[in-house]
């Protein structure tokens, strides 16, 4: 059974740790993550880059709009999420609408990515 | 991280937040501030007991307000009343504190916290000392070896500009779009200062001066978050991100500048870059030029370069262009014939700077750009005068020894 962990946490707080304190958690991180991967279980990890830099496409309407930020409402749950590769905002949102368009309702959040390591377990 | 730095964390993410509502209830810069301290007293106590609360800006923003009433209370008993506007707020507060704080309010607090710390009257330099102690929470030996002045000249720096802003009476009512619109213009000239101020530093200085480009970063993060949907907020960032990204590759191992096209661009930080970029797609797509905007969209087209000679001179060219009309200074005269010079050759820059010998005359950069084209255009004499005048006009060592690289390349018989 594969597993997705999402992390959460104050961005605000993380955003005020010094350089030192960011690379003393990753290299903690990296610790458990090297023990993960040699035993096969470790698939794509990903860290996103902050909230300021976050689009939402609101795709519960048509045409759906286009709003900065990230996504705010509670009242919808995270249910699934893509990675891909595109070399502007402009084109992520065109697939954002594509992919919308197939699935109208809810809402995709945007979020640039800062580290993705690709992972090894076996899908 | 020890138990300690957690809490360091929490305190500084908080700090804005709390300090604006703060100065909100209080009307008072220094009750807010010291409210404020022995709210953080009191966390270091609590919080490795408790644990961390839900809300640490809530939480401080409570304990600070009744610490000060406290002491409001005991000089009440002990001395002379203080000035019943002082309090006349503070009846209420019990009941008012445990309400959360209305999104809007905390939005207009800090963006007055921050605007209090720019006031018109105020020089550049105490602006950013100002917001460093008030908003940053940094100490004042801090802030003092940050712009190499000693602790006494830098208490005196921040005590005179706290009298000056409580002197200017900064309306405490909620502002109305315009008035948010001109702070909010007013804050965000002040954070790129306190970015350059770190910016400008040389190696020497760097350790102690880097910290300001974070601090200048974090508070537009906070800016941004607070008003998402303003372009230039946007572009501001993005432009300090994708500064900032080339830090690691601005001065080689003797702690000389090194030039933009010279650097290592492996040493960029491509996190920042990617930020930086979202963010400026993102101000885009508002169709809104501004200022920000526009050299945020240089810095991407350097950010976006594989290489030096991938950079498209052309559309910088044209974006400075843009930002003359926008803005009209010789600066950015200056920025745009370097531009046109990559991308037409030395003697259209040339061409372009030379009505502004008369204007330009006391700037280091002018004299080290005129050098630089005349030198590509093989007037040598004329650029050894040029680059002469330049190092005498060096605002920093590291501006110094970059010149003298270009005057050691005169003198080689090969250059």
């Amino acid at each position: 059974m594969q597993y997705a962990i999402l992390c959460y946490h104050d961005e605000n707080v993380v955003c005020a740790w010094s350089k030192e304190e960011d690379d003393a958690v990753m290299a903690k991180l990296a610790v458990v993550h090297e023990r993960l991967a040699r035993q096969g279980k470790l698939g794509p990890v990903v860290r996103l880059l902050p909230t300021t830099a976050a689009t939402t496409l609101r795709k519960d309407r048509d045409p759906p709009l286009v709003i900065d930020g990230p996504f705010a409402e509670t009242k919808e749950q995270l249910l699934g999420f893509y990675v891909v590769d595109c070399g502007s905002l402009d084109e992520v949102l065109e697939i954002a609408r594509e992919l919308g368009a197939a699935n109208p309702g809810g809402a995709y959040e945007i979020r640039p990515i800062g580290v993705f390591k690709p992972g090894s377990a076996s899908a | 991280m020890t138990d300690v730095s957690w809490i360091d964390a929490v305190l500084t993410s908080a700090r804005a937040q709390a300090v604006a509502a703060l100065l909100r209830y209080f009307r008072d810069l220094d009750m807010a501030e010291e409210a404020f301290q022995e709210a953080c007293l009191r966390a270091l106590k609590s919080w490795p007991k408790n644990g961390p609360p839900r809300d640490a800006a809530a939480w401080l923003i409570m304990v600070g307000k009744n610490a000060a009433i406290d002491t409001v209370r005991r000089q009440r008993r002990e001395g002379p009343l203080p000035p019943e506007e002082l309090i006349s707020d503070l009846s209420d507060a019990e009941a008012s504190t445990v309400e959360r704080i209305d999104a809007a309010d905390y939005r207009d607090d800090i963006l007055r916290l921050l605007f209090v710390c720019c006031h018109p009257d105020l020089p550049a330099t105490q602006q950013i000392a100002l917001a460093l102690r008030i908003v940053s929470g940094l100490s004042t030996r801090q802030i003092a070896r940050a712009f190499l002045v000693s602790d006494d000249a830098m208490e005196q720096r921040i005590t005179r500009a706290k009298a000056r802003v409580a002197k200017a009476n900064v309306p405490f009512e909620a502002p109305s779009a315009v008035d948010r619109s001109e702070r909010l213009a007013a804050v965000a000239a002040m954070l790129y200062l306190l970015f350059n101020e770190g910016y400008t530093a040389g190696i020497a200085e760097a350790g102690s001066r880097a910290a300001l480009c974070d601090e200048a970063i974090r508070l537009c993060r906070l800016l941004l978050r607070l008003f998402p949907t303003e372009p230039e907020i946007m572009a501001l960032t993005a432009l300090l991100l994708l500064q900032h990204a080339r830090t690691r590759a601005r001065f080689d191992s003797a702690g000389s500048v090194v030039l933009l096209e010279e650097q290592d661009r492996q040493l960029w930080d491509r996190n920042l870059i990617a930020e930086g970029l979202a963010l400026i797609d993102k101000a885009v797509r508002h169709r809104r030029p501004g200022p920000y905007q526009i050299q945020a969209a240089i810095a991407a087209l350097h950010a976006r370069a594989q290489r030096p000679q991938d950079t498209d001179w052309g559309e910088i060219d044209l974006l400075y262009g843009a930002l003359e009309r926008m803005q009209p200074s010789p600066v950015v005269t200056l920025n745009r014939a370097v531009a046109a010079a990559k991308a037409h050759g030395a003697t259209a820059g040339l061409e372009m700077i030379e009505p502004l010998a008369g204007k330009l005359d006391g700037y280091f950069y002018f004299h080290g750009a005129r050098g630089a084209f005349l030198l590509e255009l093989g007037r040598r004499e004329e650029a050894r005068v040029a680059f002469n005048r330049a190092i005498a006009l060096a605002n920093t060592p590291a501006e110094a020894a970059h010149i003298r690289q270009q005057l050691d390349r005169l003198a080689s018989p090969l250059a």
